[in-house]
Protein backbone atom coordinates (compact mmCIF):
# COMPACT_ATOMS: atom_id res chain seq x y z
CA UNK A 1 0.00 0.00 0.00
CA UNK A 2 1.36 3.39 -1.28
CA UNK A 3 1.67 6.19 1.96
CA UNK A 4 1.06 9.67 1.09
CA UNK A 5 4.47 11.72 1.43
CA UNK A 6 3.56 13.60 4.92
CA UNK A 7 2.13 9.91 6.80
CA UNK A 8 5.27 9.36 8.29
CA UNK A 9 4.81 12.51 10.14
CA UNK A 10 2.08 10.45 13.02
CA UNK A 11 3.11 6.85 12.49
CA UNK A 12 0.71 6.17 15.67
CA UNK A 13 -2.18 8.56 14.37
CA UNK A 14 -4.56 5.09 13.67
CA UNK A 15 -3.25 3.24 16.81
CA UNK A 16 -4.37 6.70 18.65
CA UNK A 17 -7.78 6.65 16.49
CA UNK A 18 -8.11 3.24 17.72
CA UNK A 19 -7.32 3.96 20.90
CA UNK A 20 -9.85 6.55 21.93
CA UNK A 21 -12.68 5.17 20.21
CA UNK A 22 -11.81 1.91 22.81
CA UNK A 23 -11.62 4.11 25.87
CA UNK A 24 -14.71 5.77 24.79
CA UNK A 25 -16.48 2.60 24.30
CA UNK A 26 -15.62 1.49 27.41
CA UNK A 27 -17.01 4.61 29.29
CA UNK A 28 -20.00 3.71 27.99
CA UNK A 29 -19.86 0.42 29.08
CA UNK A 30 -18.71 1.28 32.92
CA UNK A 31 -21.99 3.27 33.02
CA UNK A 32 -24.16 1.30 31.59
CA UNK A 33 -23.52 -1.65 33.98
CA UNK A 34 -23.50 0.28 36.91
CA UNK A 35 -26.98 0.82 35.94
CA UNK A 36 -27.84 -2.32 34.95
CA UNK A 37 -26.29 -3.63 38.49
CA UNK A 38 -28.14 -1.12 40.45
CA UNK A 39 -31.54 -2.10 38.91
CA UNK A 40 -30.69 -5.78 39.54
CA UNK A 41 -29.59 -5.56 43.13
CA UNK A 42 -33.04 -3.59 43.46
CA UNK A 43 -35.37 -5.64 41.19
CA UNK A 44 -33.73 -8.87 43.33
CA UNK A 45 -34.06 -7.04 46.78
CA UNK A 46 -37.59 -6.04 46.27
CA UNK A 47 -39.66 -7.98 43.44
CA UNK A 48 -40.93 -10.43 46.19
CA UNK A 49 -42.44 -7.64 48.23
CA UNK A 50 -44.26 -6.08 44.83
CA UNK A 51 -47.67 -6.90 44.21
CA UNK A 52 -50.83 -4.87 43.48
CA UNK A 53 -51.76 -5.53 47.40
CA UNK A 54 -48.63 -3.42 48.34
CA UNK A 55 -49.31 -0.61 45.58
CA UNK A 56 -53.15 -0.49 47.35
CA UNK A 57 -52.57 -0.01 50.51
CA UNK A 58 -51.67 2.28 53.44
CA UNK A 59 -48.25 2.27 54.82
CA UNK A 60 -48.28 0.37 58.14
CA UNK A 61 -46.29 -0.83 61.40
CA UNK A 62 -45.81 -4.26 59.81
CA UNK A 63 -43.67 -4.51 56.54
CA UNK A 64 -45.94 -7.39 55.71
CA UNK A 65 -49.21 -5.21 55.45
CA UNK A 66 -47.39 -1.79 54.60
CA UNK A 67 -48.26 -0.35 51.12
CA UNK A 68 -47.54 2.57 48.81
CA UNK A 69 -50.72 3.56 48.26
CA UNK A 70 -50.62 7.21 50.00
CA UNK A 71 -47.28 7.97 48.54
CA UNK A 72 -48.32 7.23 45.37
CA UNK A 73 -51.04 9.53 44.84
CA UNK A 74 -49.15 11.80 47.47
CA UNK A 75 -46.47 11.84 44.80
CA UNK A 76 -48.96 12.32 41.51
CA UNK A 77 -50.54 15.38 42.85
CA UNK A 78 -47.51 17.14 43.69
CA UNK A 79 -46.07 16.18 40.26
CA UNK A 80 -49.45 17.94 39.00
CA UNK A 81 -48.96 20.61 41.05
CA UNK A 82 -45.70 21.18 40.15
CA UNK A 83 -46.12 21.09 36.47
CA UNK A 84 -49.36 23.27 36.55
CA UNK A 85 -47.36 26.35 37.98
CA UNK A 86 -43.50 25.75 36.82
CA UNK A 87 -44.55 25.17 32.88
CA UNK A 88 -46.60 28.08 32.19
CA UNK A 89 -44.32 30.63 33.89
CA UNK A 90 -40.95 28.48 32.68
CA UNK A 91 -41.66 29.10 29.00
CA UNK A 92 -43.18 32.10 29.76
CA UNK A 93 -40.05 33.01 31.34
CA UNK A 94 -38.08 31.89 28.49
CA UNK A 95 -40.15 33.07 25.77
CA UNK A 96 -39.65 36.75 27.36
CA UNK A 97 -36.10 36.05 27.67
CA UNK A 98 -35.80 35.23 23.90
CA UNK A 99 -38.27 37.14 22.16
CA UNK A 100 -38.98 40.09 24.17
CA UNK A 101 -36.22 41.20 25.94
CA UNK A 102 -33.38 43.26 24.16
CA UNK A 103 -29.96 42.88 25.41
CA UNK A 104 -28.78 44.93 27.81
CA UNK A 105 -26.99 44.20 31.07
CA UNK A 106 -30.16 43.54 33.04
CA UNK A 107 -30.84 40.62 30.87
CA UNK A 108 -27.44 39.50 31.48
CA UNK A 109 -27.60 39.39 35.19
CA UNK A 110 -30.93 37.69 34.58
CA UNK A 111 -29.51 35.01 32.75
CA UNK A 112 -26.56 34.70 34.77
CA UNK A 113 -28.97 34.17 37.78
CA UNK A 114 -30.70 31.52 36.46
CA UNK A 115 -28.08 29.27 35.23
CA UNK A 116 -26.76 29.70 38.82
CA UNK A 117 -30.09 28.85 40.33
CA UNK A 118 -30.20 25.47 38.15
CA UNK A 119 -27.56 24.55 40.09
CA UNK A 120 -28.16 25.47 43.82
CA UNK A 121 -28.48 22.13 46.11
CA UNK A 122 -32.44 21.50 46.65
CA UNK A 123 -32.48 21.37 50.17
CA UNK A 124 -31.92 25.41 49.95
CA UNK A 125 -35.16 25.66 48.18
CA UNK A 126 -36.86 23.35 50.90
CA UNK A 127 -35.51 25.92 53.67
CA UNK A 128 -36.85 28.80 51.42
CA UNK A 129 -40.09 26.96 50.63
CA UNK A 130 -40.60 26.52 54.41
CA UNK A 131 -39.87 30.25 55.10
CA UNK A 132 -41.90 31.52 52.27
CA UNK A 133 -45.04 29.19 51.44
CA UNK A 134 -45.07 27.26 54.81
CA UNK A 135 -44.66 30.64 56.94
CA UNK A 136 -45.11 33.35 55.80
CA UNK A 137 -47.62 32.38 53.06
CA UNK A 138 -49.29 30.16 55.67
CA UNK A 139 -49.82 27.56 53.69
CA UNK A 140 -49.18 25.08 56.02
CA UNK A 141 -47.35 21.54 55.07
CA UNK A 142 -49.92 20.59 52.60
CA UNK A 143 -49.43 19.57 48.76
CA UNK A 144 -49.85 23.08 47.79
CA UNK A 145 -46.70 24.05 49.58
CA UNK A 146 -44.71 21.19 48.65
CA UNK A 147 -45.48 21.86 44.95
CA UNK A 148 -44.54 25.19 44.66
CA UNK A 149 -41.47 24.20 46.31
CA UNK A 150 -40.74 21.96 43.59
CA UNK A 151 -41.54 24.52 41.18
CA UNK A 152 -38.38 26.48 42.93
CA UNK A 153 -36.58 23.61 42.10
CA UNK A 154 -37.55 22.74 38.97
CA UNK A 155 -38.37 26.03 37.39
CA UNK A 156 -34.47 27.20 36.31
CA UNK A 157 -34.42 24.07 34.44
CA UNK A 158 -37.34 24.09 32.65
CA UNK A 159 -36.42 27.99 31.69
CA UNK A 160 -32.97 27.08 30.54
CA UNK A 161 -33.89 24.25 28.10
CA UNK A 162 -36.69 25.97 26.85
CA UNK A 163 -34.78 29.00 26.18
CA UNK A 164 -32.65 26.14 24.27
CA UNK A 165 -35.32 25.02 22.57
CA UNK A 166 -36.37 28.27 21.41
CA UNK A 167 -32.81 29.37 19.93
CA UNK A 168 -32.47 25.51 18.37
CA UNK A 169 -35.57 27.69 15.73
CA UNK A 170 -33.79 29.00 12.94
CA UNK A 171 -33.72 32.53 12.70
CA UNK A 172 -34.72 32.92 9.13
CA UNK A 173 -37.81 31.07 10.30
CA UNK A 174 -39.04 34.38 12.57
CA UNK A 175 -37.66 36.95 9.75
CA UNK A 176 -39.70 34.66 7.16
CA UNK A 177 -42.52 35.07 10.04
CA UNK A 178 -42.28 38.57 10.26
CA UNK A 179 -41.79 39.64 6.82
CA UNK A 180 -44.86 38.63 5.93
CA UNK A 181 -46.75 40.86 8.62
CA UNK A 182 -46.88 38.76 11.37
CA UNK A 183 -46.76 40.30 15.16
CA UNK A 184 -44.52 39.13 17.51
CA UNK A 185 -47.20 36.84 19.42
CA UNK A 186 -48.27 35.22 16.13
CA UNK A 187 -44.70 34.27 15.29
CA UNK A 188 -44.10 32.77 18.41
CA UNK A 189 -47.46 30.72 18.60
CA UNK A 190 -47.75 29.78 14.93
CA UNK A 191 -43.74 29.55 14.00
CA UNK A 192 -41.71 29.47 17.19
CA UNK A 193 -43.81 27.11 19.70
CA UNK A 194 -44.71 24.24 17.40
CA UNK A 195 -40.95 24.03 16.13
CA UNK A 196 -39.10 24.45 19.63
CA UNK A 197 -42.23 22.15 21.70
CA UNK A 198 -40.21 18.99 21.11
CA UNK A 199 -37.15 20.70 22.67
CA UNK A 200 -39.49 22.17 25.50
CA UNK A 201 -41.58 18.87 26.55
CA UNK A 202 -38.05 16.93 26.63
CA UNK A 203 -36.93 19.96 29.15
CA UNK A 204 -40.32 19.89 31.25
CA UNK A 205 -40.27 15.70 31.58
CA UNK A 206 -36.47 15.82 32.72
CA UNK A 207 -37.37 18.70 34.89
CA UNK A 208 -40.46 16.89 36.50
CA UNK A 209 -38.87 13.60 36.70
CA UNK A 210 -36.11 14.95 38.93
CA UNK A 211 -38.93 17.00 40.95
CA UNK A 212 -40.54 12.92 41.53
CA UNK A 213 -37.97 12.01 42.52
CA UNK A 214 -36.74 14.64 45.25
CA UNK A 215 -37.07 13.85 48.99
CA UNK A 216 -34.54 16.41 51.03
CA UNK A 217 -36.91 19.67 50.19
CA UNK A 218 -39.96 17.80 50.83
CA UNK A 219 -38.46 16.51 53.77
CA UNK A 220 -37.08 19.91 55.14
CA UNK A 221 -40.79 21.84 54.63
CA UNK A 222 -42.62 18.67 56.60
CA UNK A 223 -44.19 15.76 54.56
CA UNK A 224 -44.95 13.62 56.50
CA UNK A 225 -44.15 9.88 56.37
CA UNK A 226 -47.27 8.08 57.75
CA UNK A 227 -50.41 9.08 55.94
CA UNK A 228 -53.39 6.68 56.00
CA UNK A 229 -55.03 8.95 53.70
CA UNK A 230 -54.88 10.66 50.77
CA UNK A 231 -54.76 14.60 50.88
CA UNK A 232 -58.42 15.65 50.16
CA UNK A 233 -57.44 19.63 50.93
CA UNK A 234 -54.48 20.49 48.88
CA UNK A 235 -53.47 22.74 51.66
CA UNK A 236 -54.66 21.66 55.62
CA UNK A 237 -54.31 17.73 54.59
CA UNK A 238 -50.73 15.90 55.24
CA UNK A 239 -49.24 13.93 52.42
CA UNK A 240 -46.22 11.98 51.64
CA UNK A 241 -44.26 11.36 48.74
CA UNK A 242 -42.83 8.32 46.95
CA UNK A 243 -39.31 9.45 47.52
CA UNK A 244 -40.11 10.59 51.42
CA UNK A 245 -42.05 6.88 52.07
CA UNK A 246 -38.86 4.96 50.28
CA UNK A 247 -36.73 7.25 52.85
CA UNK A 248 -38.30 6.47 55.50
CA UNK A 249 -38.32 2.58 55.15
CA UNK A 250 -35.14 2.50 54.57
CA UNK A 251 -34.35 3.70 58.15
CA UNK A 252 -35.98 1.20 59.46
CA UNK A 253 -33.78 -1.31 61.27
CA UNK A 254 -35.97 -4.19 60.40
CA UNK A 255 -34.35 -6.03 56.98
CA UNK A 256 -38.33 -6.60 55.55
CA UNK A 257 -38.64 -2.55 55.58
CA UNK A 258 -35.65 -2.47 53.39
CA UNK A 259 -37.44 -5.00 51.00
CA UNK A 260 -40.65 -2.83 50.43
CA UNK A 261 -38.27 0.12 50.04
CA UNK A 262 -36.89 -1.50 47.52
CA UNK A 263 -40.26 -2.37 46.16
CA UNK A 264 -41.35 1.33 46.11
CA UNK A 265 -38.52 2.30 44.29
CA UNK A 266 -39.63 0.15 41.24
CA UNK A 267 -43.26 1.60 41.83
CA UNK A 268 -41.04 5.20 41.41
CA UNK A 269 -39.24 3.87 38.58
CA UNK A 270 -42.59 2.93 36.59
CA UNK A 271 -44.02 6.12 37.79
CA UNK A 272 -40.80 8.11 35.64
CA UNK A 273 -41.25 5.30 32.51
CA UNK A 274 -44.58 6.18 32.38
CA UNK A 275 -44.02 10.03 32.62
CA UNK A 276 -41.55 9.44 30.07
CA UNK A 277 -43.30 7.51 27.78
CA UNK A 278 -45.78 10.16 28.14
CA UNK A 279 -43.63 12.48 26.71
CA UNK A 280 -42.62 10.48 23.56
CA UNK A 281 -46.17 10.35 23.12
CA UNK A 282 -47.10 14.04 23.20
CA UNK A 283 -44.10 14.59 21.15
CA UNK A 284 -45.35 12.58 18.40
CA UNK A 285 -48.80 14.38 18.72
CA UNK A 286 -47.39 17.71 18.20
CA UNK A 287 -44.65 17.20 16.16
CA UNK A 288 -47.13 15.82 13.05
CA UNK A 289 -48.11 19.84 13.15
CA UNK A 290 -44.70 20.42 12.13
CA UNK A 291 -43.30 19.21 8.91
CA UNK A 292 -39.32 19.34 8.67
CA UNK B 1 -44.29 48.41 -18.71
CA UNK B 2 -41.98 49.75 -20.94
CA UNK B 3 -41.65 48.44 -24.58
CA UNK B 4 -38.53 49.49 -25.12
CA UNK B 5 -36.67 47.10 -22.66
CA UNK B 6 -37.00 43.28 -23.86
CA UNK B 7 -36.70 40.90 -21.16
CA UNK B 8 -33.93 39.55 -21.78
CA UNK B 9 -31.36 42.05 -22.87
CA UNK B 10 -27.46 40.60 -23.74
CA UNK B 11 -25.14 42.48 -21.66
CA UNK B 12 -23.38 44.80 -23.41
CA UNK B 13 -25.18 44.05 -26.78
CA UNK B 14 -28.03 46.42 -26.29
CA UNK B 15 -26.91 49.47 -28.39
CA UNK B 16 -27.62 47.74 -31.63
CA UNK B 17 -30.75 45.47 -30.62
CA UNK B 18 -32.30 48.27 -28.88
CA UNK B 19 -32.95 51.71 -30.35
CA UNK B 20 -31.89 54.59 -28.07
CA UNK B 21 -33.83 56.89 -26.13
CA UNK B 22 -32.73 60.26 -25.08
CA UNK B 23 -31.79 60.29 -21.53
CA UNK B 24 -34.41 63.47 -20.49
CA UNK B 25 -37.79 61.14 -22.01
CA UNK B 26 -36.33 57.75 -19.96
CA UNK B 27 -36.91 59.19 -16.79
CA UNK B 28 -40.83 60.14 -17.80
CA UNK B 29 -40.83 56.58 -19.18
CA UNK B 30 -39.87 54.99 -15.98
CA UNK B 31 -42.05 56.78 -14.34
CA UNK B 32 -45.00 57.03 -16.13
CA UNK B 33 -47.14 55.12 -13.35
CA UNK B 34 -45.66 56.93 -10.18
CA UNK B 35 -42.99 56.94 -7.78
CA UNK B 36 -43.53 54.16 -5.11
CA UNK B 37 -40.88 54.21 -2.48
CA UNK B 38 -38.25 57.48 -2.40
CA UNK B 39 -35.57 57.11 -0.12
CA UNK B 40 -34.38 60.75 0.95
CA UNK B 41 -30.81 60.90 2.66
CA UNK B 42 -30.90 57.41 3.81
CA UNK B 43 -27.79 57.40 6.81
CA UNK B 44 -27.63 53.86 8.38
CA UNK B 45 -25.93 53.17 11.04
CA UNK B 46 -24.94 48.94 12.86
CA UNK B 47 -24.13 50.11 15.97
CA UNK B 48 -20.99 52.48 15.53
CA UNK B 49 -20.54 51.49 12.01
CA UNK B 50 -22.19 53.39 9.04
CA UNK B 51 -23.34 51.40 6.53
CA UNK B 52 -25.32 53.69 4.23
CA UNK B 53 -24.10 56.69 3.38
CA UNK B 54 -26.99 59.99 2.18
CA UNK B 55 -28.94 57.76 -0.17
CA UNK B 56 -31.29 59.22 -2.37
CA UNK B 57 -33.55 57.06 -4.84
CA UNK B 58 -36.50 56.65 -6.12
CA UNK B 59 -38.49 53.51 -6.56
CA UNK B 60 -40.80 53.84 -9.78
CA UNK B 61 -43.96 51.84 -9.41
CA UNK B 62 -44.71 49.06 -11.40
CA UNK B 63 -40.88 48.58 -12.57
CA UNK B 64 -37.92 46.61 -11.28
CA UNK B 65 -35.09 48.22 -9.88
CA UNK B 66 -32.53 46.15 -9.41
CA UNK B 67 -29.32 46.86 -6.78
CA UNK B 68 -25.60 46.06 -7.99
CA UNK B 69 -22.52 46.16 -6.06
CA UNK B 70 -19.96 44.09 -4.83
CA UNK B 71 -20.38 42.23 -1.00
CA UNK B 72 -21.10 44.46 1.75
CA UNK B 73 -21.34 47.44 -0.14
CA UNK B 74 -24.77 48.08 1.27
CA UNK B 75 -27.09 47.11 -0.82
CA UNK B 76 -28.75 44.47 1.11
CA UNK B 77 -29.11 46.66 4.35
CA UNK B 78 -30.86 49.00 1.73
CA UNK B 79 -33.73 46.88 0.72
CA UNK B 80 -34.07 45.61 4.54
CA UNK B 81 -34.17 49.45 5.59
CA UNK B 82 -37.47 49.21 3.00
CA UNK B 83 -39.53 47.13 5.40
CA UNK B 84 -38.24 47.72 8.43
CA UNK B 85 -36.70 44.43 9.08
CA UNK B 86 -33.08 45.67 9.96
CA UNK B 87 -35.49 46.86 13.42
CA UNK B 88 -34.79 43.56 14.29
CA UNK B 89 -31.17 43.78 14.65
CA UNK B 90 -30.20 44.92 18.20
CA UNK B 91 -28.11 48.99 17.98
CA UNK B 92 -29.17 49.49 14.12
CA UNK B 93 -30.23 53.22 13.11
CA UNK B 94 -31.60 54.75 10.00
CA UNK B 95 -31.57 58.84 10.03
CA UNK B 96 -33.27 60.07 6.65
CA UNK B 97 -36.61 59.49 5.39
CA UNK B 98 -38.26 56.51 3.57
CA UNK B 99 -41.54 57.64 1.81
CA UNK B 100 -44.01 54.61 0.64
CA UNK B 101 -46.51 56.66 -1.43
CA UNK B 102 -45.11 59.68 0.47
CA UNK B 103 -45.69 58.70 3.98
CA UNK B 104 -42.27 58.15 6.17
CA UNK B 105 -42.08 54.61 6.82
CA UNK B 106 -39.61 55.94 9.77
CA UNK B 107 -42.23 58.70 11.76
CA UNK B 108 -43.07 57.67 15.15
CA UNK B 109 -45.90 55.81 15.19
CA UNK B 110 -45.94 53.53 11.89
CA UNK B 111 -47.53 50.47 12.28
CA UNK B 112 -44.26 48.15 11.34
CA UNK B 113 -46.35 44.96 10.75
CA UNK B 114 -49.13 46.96 8.61
CA UNK B 115 -46.23 48.11 6.83
CA UNK B 116 -44.73 44.74 5.76
CA UNK B 117 -47.76 43.18 4.62
CA UNK B 118 -47.97 46.12 1.99
CA UNK B 119 -43.77 45.58 1.28
CA UNK B 120 -43.06 41.82 0.93
CA UNK B 121 -39.79 40.31 1.39
CA UNK B 122 -38.51 37.14 -0.63
CA UNK B 123 -34.93 36.03 1.09
CA UNK B 124 -31.82 34.87 -0.17
CA UNK B 125 -31.95 31.30 1.10
CA UNK B 126 -35.14 30.00 0.82
CA UNK B 127 -37.15 29.78 4.47
CA UNK B 128 -40.41 27.93 4.05
CA UNK B 129 -41.90 27.09 7.17
CA UNK B 130 -41.88 23.52 8.23
CA UNK B 131 -45.39 23.34 7.20
CA UNK B 132 -47.52 21.87 4.45
CA UNK B 133 -47.19 24.20 1.43
CA UNK B 134 -50.49 24.97 1.75
CA UNK B 135 -50.22 26.36 5.45
CA UNK B 136 -46.85 28.08 4.10
CA UNK B 137 -49.35 29.95 1.33
CA UNK B 138 -51.96 30.54 3.52
CA UNK B 139 -49.92 32.18 6.56
CA UNK B 140 -49.91 35.84 5.52
CA UNK B 141 -53.57 36.22 5.14
CA UNK B 142 -54.01 34.39 8.34
CA UNK B 143 -52.17 36.08 10.51
CA UNK B 144 -53.82 38.78 9.12
CA UNK B 145 -57.14 37.59 9.69
CA UNK B 146 -58.22 35.67 7.20
CA UNK B 147 -60.12 32.79 8.07
CA UNK B 148 -62.97 31.25 6.08
CA UNK B 149 -60.80 28.21 4.24
CA UNK B 150 -62.90 29.19 0.57
CA UNK B 151 -60.98 32.33 1.04
CA UNK B 152 -57.52 30.97 1.82
CA UNK B 153 -57.65 28.30 -0.76
CA UNK B 154 -58.72 30.80 -3.45
CA UNK B 155 -55.88 32.94 -2.22
CA UNK B 156 -53.48 30.02 -2.16
CA UNK B 157 -54.11 28.58 -5.62
CA UNK B 158 -53.76 32.29 -6.79
CA UNK B 159 -50.34 32.97 -5.38
CA UNK B 160 -49.37 29.23 -6.43
CA UNK B 161 -50.03 30.20 -9.99
CA UNK B 162 -48.30 33.50 -10.16
CA UNK B 163 -45.42 32.03 -8.70
CA UNK B 164 -45.57 29.68 -11.58
CA UNK B 165 -45.87 26.68 -8.88
CA UNK B 166 -49.50 25.51 -8.95
CA UNK B 167 -49.29 22.88 -11.45
CA UNK B 168 -46.33 21.18 -9.81
CA UNK B 169 -47.48 21.10 -6.31
CA UNK B 170 -51.56 21.54 -6.88
CA UNK B 171 -51.86 17.30 -5.91
CA UNK B 172 -49.57 17.64 -2.90
CA UNK B 173 -50.74 20.39 -1.15
CA UNK B 174 -50.41 19.10 1.99
CA UNK B 175 -47.06 17.24 1.72
CA UNK B 176 -44.45 19.09 3.91
CA UNK B 177 -42.75 22.35 1.97
CA UNK B 178 -39.20 20.99 3.01
CA UNK B 179 -39.79 18.40 0.43
CA UNK B 180 -39.42 20.33 -2.52
CA UNK B 181 -36.18 20.95 -4.66
CA UNK B 182 -34.60 24.18 -4.04
CA UNK B 183 -35.87 26.22 -6.99
CA UNK B 184 -40.07 25.24 -6.05
CA UNK B 185 -38.94 26.37 -2.20
CA UNK B 186 -37.98 29.61 -3.63
CA UNK B 187 -40.99 30.11 -5.81
CA UNK B 188 -43.02 29.27 -2.91
CA UNK B 189 -41.23 31.73 -1.10
CA UNK B 190 -42.43 33.91 -3.78
CA UNK B 191 -46.21 32.84 -3.58
CA UNK B 192 -46.11 32.97 -0.16
CA UNK B 193 -44.95 36.82 0.06
CA UNK B 194 -47.36 37.26 -3.12
CA UNK B 195 -50.25 36.05 -0.50
CA UNK B 196 -50.29 39.34 1.40
CA UNK B 197 -51.24 41.02 -1.65
CA UNK B 198 -48.57 43.34 -1.10
CA UNK B 199 -47.49 46.95 -2.90
CA UNK B 200 -43.71 46.12 -3.04
CA UNK B 201 -41.69 43.18 -3.51
CA UNK B 202 -38.48 43.14 -2.40
CA UNK B 203 -36.10 40.40 -3.47
CA UNK B 204 -32.78 39.88 -1.72
CA UNK B 205 -30.79 37.74 -4.29
CA UNK B 206 -33.52 35.24 -5.06
CA UNK B 207 -31.79 33.27 -7.13
CA UNK B 208 -28.47 33.18 -5.79
CA UNK B 209 -28.70 29.78 -4.59
CA UNK B 210 -30.56 28.29 -7.70
CA UNK B 211 -29.58 26.16 -10.60
CA UNK B 212 -29.73 28.20 -14.04
CA UNK B 213 -32.97 26.56 -14.97
CA UNK B 214 -34.65 27.65 -11.42
CA UNK B 215 -33.32 31.25 -12.27
CA UNK B 216 -34.62 31.61 -15.32
CA UNK B 217 -37.64 30.61 -14.00
CA UNK B 218 -37.56 33.14 -11.11
CA UNK B 219 -36.61 35.85 -13.86
CA UNK B 220 -39.65 34.93 -15.84
CA UNK B 221 -41.49 35.03 -13.24
CA UNK B 222 -40.26 38.94 -11.82
CA UNK B 223 -41.23 40.58 -15.56
CA UNK B 224 -44.62 38.92 -14.95
CA UNK B 225 -45.17 40.50 -11.59
CA UNK B 226 -43.83 44.22 -12.33
CA UNK B 227 -47.23 44.66 -14.19
CA UNK B 228 -49.10 44.17 -10.58
CA UNK B 229 -46.12 44.75 -7.84
CA UNK B 230 -43.12 47.15 -7.43
CA UNK B 231 -40.28 45.32 -7.47
CA UNK B 232 -36.57 45.77 -5.47
CA UNK B 233 -34.18 43.39 -6.07
CA UNK B 234 -30.74 42.65 -5.02
CA UNK B 235 -28.37 40.61 -7.42
CA UNK B 236 -24.77 39.76 -7.71
CA UNK B 237 -25.86 38.56 -11.39
CA UNK B 238 -25.17 41.42 -14.02
CA UNK B 239 -26.47 39.77 -16.89
CA UNK B 240 -30.05 39.00 -14.35
CA UNK B 241 -29.75 43.25 -13.35
CA UNK B 242 -29.57 43.73 -16.75
CA UNK B 243 -32.30 41.44 -18.19
CA UNK B 244 -34.74 41.63 -15.25
CA UNK B 245 -34.29 45.11 -14.10
CA UNK B 246 -35.91 48.46 -15.65
CA UNK B 247 -34.03 50.78 -13.28
CA UNK B 248 -30.10 49.72 -11.91
CA UNK B 249 -28.94 51.30 -8.93
CA UNK B 250 -25.44 50.96 -8.08
CA UNK B 251 -23.90 50.56 -4.64
CA UNK B 252 -20.14 51.01 -3.76
CA UNK B 253 -19.01 51.43 -0.05
CA UNK B 254 -22.53 52.19 1.15
CA UNK B 255 -23.20 55.02 -1.26
CA UNK B 256 -25.29 55.10 -4.02
CA UNK B 257 -22.98 56.07 -7.50
CA UNK B 258 -25.02 55.79 -9.76
CA UNK B 259 -28.79 55.16 -10.78
CA UNK B 260 -30.37 54.90 -14.03
CA UNK B 261 -32.40 53.04 -16.81
CA UNK B 262 -30.70 49.91 -16.82
CA UNK B 263 -30.54 49.87 -20.86
CA UNK B 264 -28.76 52.92 -20.39
CA UNK B 265 -26.67 51.98 -17.19
CA UNK B 266 -24.90 49.04 -19.24
CA UNK B 267 -24.43 50.23 -22.17
CA UNK B 268 -23.19 53.86 -21.42
CA UNK B 269 -22.30 54.37 -17.50
CA UNK B 270 -21.20 57.84 -16.07
CA UNK B 271 -19.50 56.55 -13.62
CA UNK B 272 -15.88 55.09 -13.99
CA UNK B 273 -16.58 53.02 -11.11
CA UNK B 274 -20.33 51.56 -12.59
CA UNK B 275 -18.41 50.55 -15.57
CA UNK B 276 -15.25 48.69 -14.25
CA UNK B 277 -18.39 46.94 -11.80
CA UNK B 278 -20.41 45.79 -14.68
CA UNK B 279 -17.53 44.59 -16.56
CA UNK B 280 -16.53 42.59 -14.54
CA UNK B 281 -13.13 44.75 -13.62
CA UNK B 282 -13.82 44.35 -9.76
CA UNK B 283 -16.46 43.43 -7.42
Amino acid sequence: MSVSKYSEGRPYAKIASQAFALACGLCTLLSVSVLVLLLWNIFGFGWSSLSWDFVTSWPSRFAAKSGIWSALIGSLYLIGVTALFSVPIGVGAAIYLEEYAPPSRWRSLVQINIANLAGVPSIVYGILGLGLFVRMMHLNRGVLAGGLTLTLVVLPIIILSSQEALRAVPSTIRQASYALGATRWQTIWHQLLPISLPGILTGVILSLSRALGEAAPLVVIGAATFVRFTPKNLITDDYTALPVQIFNWTEQPQVAFHEIAAAGIIVLLTVLIAMNALAVILRQRFSKKVRW
Amino acid sequence: MSEAISPRVPLRVAPRALPRVPTGQDHEDLTKHGIKVTAADVNFFYSEHQALYGINLAVPKNCVTALIGPSGCGKSTFLRCLNRMNDMIDGTLLRGKILLDGEDIYQRGTDVVELRKRVGMVFQKSNPFPKTIYENVAYGPRVAGVKKSVILEEIVEKCLQQAALWDEVQSRLNDSALQLSGGQQQRLCIARALATDPEVLLMDEPASALDPKSTAAIEDLIFELKDTYTIVIVTHNMQQAARVSDQTAFFYEGHLIEVGRTTDMFTHPREKRTEDYITGRFG
